[in-house]
């Protein structure tokens, strides 16, 4: 089994506070998510149907952050998705940010530990590729 | 499954949901389906309780705030109640609106209410179902603070001047839900056929009810 490395998972893994921080005037420093009141083009009308694994993820985070378990609070969960940093939160798609940070969040506090879903990871790719492969898929 | 689906014409991809066995797992989709099973495995929840969440995900649609909208039409005891506590007021038509606070916006002839989320995606989830892309796109979210009626005239919706126009910022621990002004003409039409004028996106306060007889 290779090592697995943090980064190489989940992009802002480990980060606790990402500093880049661009002034857009002189007064006023602001963080990457921080975007009201910037430019920006037309609003595009865009509306799409929620494929079934991005269900998954908002079901995985209503599930952690409902009262009945309270493994982690909505606020900590937009923390996460700010500290993934400037280019994974432009680059990956809204519901990748969320399970990247919900992942980094679980992490962090213990509920899950990085080995353990790095095996994971390769078990459910493994398990996929196989019923592809029986399929003709692969 | 056959590659060809039997006609020719020239056009983009059919929105068409493949079966998941048919291509490669993306990195975050493996990733969900890991921490998903490793949450079971590990009993912070079941499997069922997952499945549930899911349906509970899908049964929510802007019907459950279109049905709130209508009742505050027709009552206005009904519409003192959701303008002080709307999750106890939703709760009263039987809609769950969840434990974290909405604030219902009142749309006067002289207000006009729109609500944003310029921080990340929040969104009255539990009376309207999962947010639109738009409302969670970088140009929705920086604009409508600083030009709101330019924003508001891409969707259509021209504010007299001297309409008050009031973005409503939310956040985590507070949501926001438009309440429109009732069309002129509906005198005699009931809540249910109320309900039907009321779109997800006059909630939002993006657009205003149609009236039926224009």
């Amino acid at each position: 089994m290779p090592e697995i490395s943090l980064p190489s998972l989940l992009p802002g893994a480990g980060v606790t506070h990402n500093c880049v921080m661009p002034a857009d005037d002189k007064t006023r420093l602001r963080r990457h998510h921080d975007m009201g009141g910037l430019d920006a083009g037309p609003v595009e009308r865009s509306e799409h149907d929620y494929a079934p694994w991005e269900k998954c993820v908002d079901a995985i985070l209503r599930l952690l952050s409902g009262p009945k378990r309270g493994v982690l609070q909505i606020d900590e969960l937009r923390r996460g998705i700010e500290d993934l940093g400037p280019g994974a939160y432009d680059e990956l798609s809204y519901y990748e940010r969320w399970i990247a940070a919900i992942s980094n969040l679980l992490i962090e506090k213990g509920v899950i530990s990085i080995d353990e879903l790095g095996r994971k990871m390769a078990e459910v790719e493994a398990r996929h590729e196989a019923e592809r492969a029986k399929g003709g898929k692969a | 499954m056959s590659d060809s689906h039997g006609h020719s014409h020239p056009h983009g991809p059919h929105p068409f949901q493949p079966d998941v066995e048919d291509a490669p797992l993306t990195h975050y989709q493996i990733l969900q389906l890991a921490v998903a099973e490793l949450l079971i495995e590990k009993g912070v929840f079941s499997g069922g309780d997952l499945r549930r969440t899911l349906e509970a995900i899908d049964s929510r649609s802007p019907a459950d705030g279109a049905k709130v909208v209508a009742r505050a039409w027709v009552d206005p005891d009904f519409k003192a109640r959701l303008l002080a506590d709307t999750n106890a007021a939703a709760a009263e038509l039987g809609v769950d609106a969840g434990t974290i606070p909405i604030t219902t916006v009142e749309n006067t002839p002289g207000i006009h209410n729109v609500i944003v989320c310029t921080l990340c995606s929040c969104y009255p989830r539990l009376l309207l179902g999962l947010p639109p892309d738009w409302y969670k796109s970088r140009a929705y979210r920086s604009r409508l603070v600083r030009e709101p009626r330019a924003v508001l005239a891409e969707f259509g919706t021209a504010l007299a001047d001297d309409i008050e126009v009031r973005v409503q910022d939310s956040t985590a621990e507070l949501r926001y839900l438009v309440l429109p002004m009732r069309p002129a003409g509906t005198g005699g039409m009931d809540e249910d056929a109320l309900a039907r004028l009321v779109t997800r996106d006059c909630m939002i306060g993006v657009t205003l009810p149609d009236n039926p007889d224009t």
